[in-house]
Parts: structure tokens; sequence; C-alpha cells
């Protein structure tokens, strides 16, 4: 079966109005704050990693009908069936049948803090030189992988400038598919408008960025 | 809403009981959820309860305020904060998950910058907390990078044409900060009181700061 992405959203015509919120409204259901909280505690657990789990939920079939949320729940749901840590009878009945499987660790309340002043820096040693200096032209591949990648698809295909160089950080295609981190080359690609769009849009005198892997680049 | 009693509610099954008649089935359902992973061991209810807490009364867009007013004020961590965001970011304190490499991003007379998460809803909590229901949302993500304009109309923003407008898709594991010009007639004003100017908005793009004086972000810097 391919691999489709249901959350590559950018440039998609159709979507109407942006309704924008006060600083305050975080949540719209008590439940909400739980399930973000379930996400992130289980973090800790090693079940999965984050590429894992951003894969989990793109590839939900009912992605654009649910909320936020309910997205990052379907999607805990799916990754706690996946590594076999829960049993669907186990969702479904809202209690242990089976044993648990073994755990890296378990978040205690006493070390949030300092596991979220930490983070999960991706940031690695560059195994090689990085191959497209400041300002080179380069193209980005036009084709898909069959798994999850984060190069979004208006991107595709597209001729722009290397704006930024971050270093080399874990490659998320290959962190997502549990193949390890093949950390790789992180560049700030700069396109026109014209580029993405094509003539035909109005101009709207902007140009938008994406971060991407060396892999997704070749030289234009 | 789940407070610090969370634990307790076990305790008393008729309240719980009672409780569930009124309670919605995602209320039920995240609920049955946690009850598995808690009698399992994978989560400590109270760990979640901190967690919520954390991101509800100490991590939000107040930090970032602090950041950009820092910048307004102090010309050497203005260069800091545009060379090396994530160390200049840390001085002041706020670090950590999802904001592990962080790049600020300066608004000009020129050019206005914009952020999004157009592949899911990636975006700088320790400085912003957790990101707001439009910033993941299908019209925001889908808009912001073809229309960034009427996206911004949506906000109230309405920008000279002259002005290039910057969107920064944060598609990998590096988290964008967006320093705002400091408002006109501001000078007399103390960095506390700047970054009461400092809206989240205007840290995304999709607002600018107060005017001294308190008039809501929207109208013309």
């Amino acid at each position: 079966m391919s691999y489709r992405s249901n959350a590559d959203l950018g440039g998609q015509d159709g979507h109407g109005a942006v309704h924008p919120e006060p600083e305050s409204d975080l949540f719209h259901a008590p439940w909400e704050p739980r399930v973000l909280a379930l996400t992130v505690a289980l973090g800790a657990t090693g079940l999965w990693n984050i590429d894992a789990s951003r894969a989990a939920r793109e590839t939900l079939d009912d992605y654009r009908e649910l909320s936020y949320y309910q997205i990052w729940l379907a999607g805990l749901e799916k990754l706690l069936l996946q590594s076999g840590a829960v049993q669907a009878n186990e969702i479904i009945q809202g209690r242990l049948m089976q044993p648990a499987v073994p755990t890296r660790s378990v978040l205690r309340p006493d070390q949030v803090a300092a596991v979220l002043a930490r983070g999960s820096p991706t940031a690695r040693p560059p195994v090689s030189p990085a191959r497209y200096p400041l300002g080179q032209w380069v193209r980005t591949g036009a084709v898909a992988p069959q798994h999850h990648t984060r190069l979004p698809g208006y991107a595709r295909g597209k001729r722009g400038i290397i704006e930024r160089i971050h270093g080399a950080h874990v490659f998320a295609d290959a962190h997502a598919q549990g193949l390890g981190e093949q950390p790789q080359w992180l560049y700030t690609v700069a396109f026109d408008e014209k580029e993405l769009w094509g003539a035909d849009t109005p101009r709207q005198h902007s140009t938008v960025s994406v971060d991407a892997w060396e892999p997704y680049l070749e030289p234009a | 809403m789940h407070g610090p009693d969370h634990d307790h509610e076990h305790d008393h099954e008729h309240e719980h009981e009672h409780e569930h008649s009124t309670l919605s089935p995602m209320e039920l359902r995240v609920r049955a959820l946690e009850t598995v992973l808690t009698e399992k061991g994978y989560v400590d209810p109270a760990a979640l309860d901190a967690l919520i807490d954390t991101y509800q009364t100490k991590i939000g867009p107040r930090n970032g305020a602090q950041v950009v007013a820092r910048a307004w004020c102090d010309p050497g961590f203005r260069r800091w904060l545009l060379e090396d965001a994530t160390a200049a970011i840390a001085s002041l304190g706020f670090s950590g998950r999802q904001g592990e490499h962080m790049v600020a991003v300066e608004n000009t007379p020129e050019q206005h910058n914009l952020v999004v998460c157009t592949l899911c809803s990636c975006y700088p909590w320790p400085i912003l907390g957790l990101p707001p229901t439009w910033y993941k949302s299908a019209p925001y993500r889908a808009r912001v990078v073809k229309d960034p304009r009427g996206v911004l109309e949506d906000f109230g923003v309405r920008l000279p044409e002259t002005v290039r407008i910057r969107v920064w898709d944060s598609t990998a594991e590096v988290r964008y900060l967006v320093v705002a010009q400091r408002p006109a007639r501001s000078e007399h004003l103390t960095e506390r009181e700047l970054a009461d100017l400092v809206t989240r908005d205007s840290m995304i793009g999709t607002g600018l700061p107060l005017r001294p004086g308190g008039t809501s972000a929207g109208a013309s810097p």
C-alpha cells in the first residue's frame, strides 16, 4: 500500500478564513489538556520517537475530519497498538488486561520541569562536509518517497536558494521508519512565490522557505 | 477540568459514576485510555497534572515577550539573538522541548516575517507555550504560504505592498521567533513595559505589537 500523508496542507485552496483567538484560549474541552499531557509523558517510555509519532498522525485516514487534539489521541492509540504496549480490547474496555511491556522510563512529577527544559536536541556532529554553500541554487526532489518525509508537496521539484545552514540533524525520514538517526545537513531553502505558485497566481511580494535535509536537494 | 485533585477522583466511585453520565464520548475515551496507561505503569497521573500546570501557568508567550523586549532595549542582546537565538534565549532561562534549535527573524521596514508549520503544528514551546488552535488549523496551514496577505487581513493586519512578506515553514526541528519592530513613541518605556506591548501573534507574525497606551494589535505600526 502506498504511503499517503493527509497532513500536507500547504498551498491548498478552499479552506476559508482563519479565526484568531485570545492568548488565553489554549483548550476547548477538558479532555484536550489530558491528551496533550499523555502524549508528552509517553515520550519518556521510548516506545517511539517524535518522527514516528508524526507519521502515525499524518497517515490517519480521517485526519481531515478530526480536531487537532482528536488527531493526537487517535495517533496515540495507533502508536500504542503498533508498539504492542496496549491491546485493542484494553482501549475499548478501559482497563489493564495484558501485562505491560518494558519501557525506558516513566515520567514522574518531580522530573517534569527538568525533562521539558532539556528537550530532545536533534543537532548531531556532521559526518561529511556540507554539500551546498550559502547562496547556492538547488532544486528539490520532484517525487514524494513512500514513507514519512518533511518536504511539503508545494515545494516539490522547485528551484530555490540556500539561505541558512543549520548543521547536521537527525534525518526525520530515516528516524520515523526506525532506521536510526542518519544525521544529514539541514538547510533553509527559500523560494520565490512565482516558482511555487506559477505566474498566474496574484503576486503578494512574498518569499517562502522550508527547512530541507540535504537528501531532499540537488544542484540547480 | 482536571485539577490537582485528579488522583482522588478514582477514590470516589459514586461521584465518578455520576460524573460519567454528563461526560462527552471524547472525555470518556480519554479517561479510559488514561486509566489503562496508568494501570500498566506507563504514565503517572501526577506527572500529567504537572505537565498541564506547566503549560497553563508557567510556560507561555510572556516568556517570548521578555526576549523581544530585551532585544529592543539592548543592542548587544539583539545581535546575539539574531546570530545564536538558542543561546541568547537560554540566557533568559528559556530552553528545551520544541525550542531546542531557535532562530530569531527580525521585521524591518522592508520585510515582515510569518511563521507556519504546514505539515503539523511545530511551534516554539519554551517561549510561546502551546500553539493556538488557529495555528494548527487547516485554513492557516493551507493559506499562509500562498496567500499571506489574505491571512494577515483575517488578523486585521494590512501591510504596505512594498513590504516583502517572508514566510518560514518550520518543516524540521528549527523553531522561529519573529522579532517585531519596536513601536513608535515607546522610547520612554521600561523593558518590562515594552514586554507588555509584545503580543503572541506578533511573535508568530500574524500580528503587530500593541502601541504604547494600549491600542490593539493589527493597526499599522
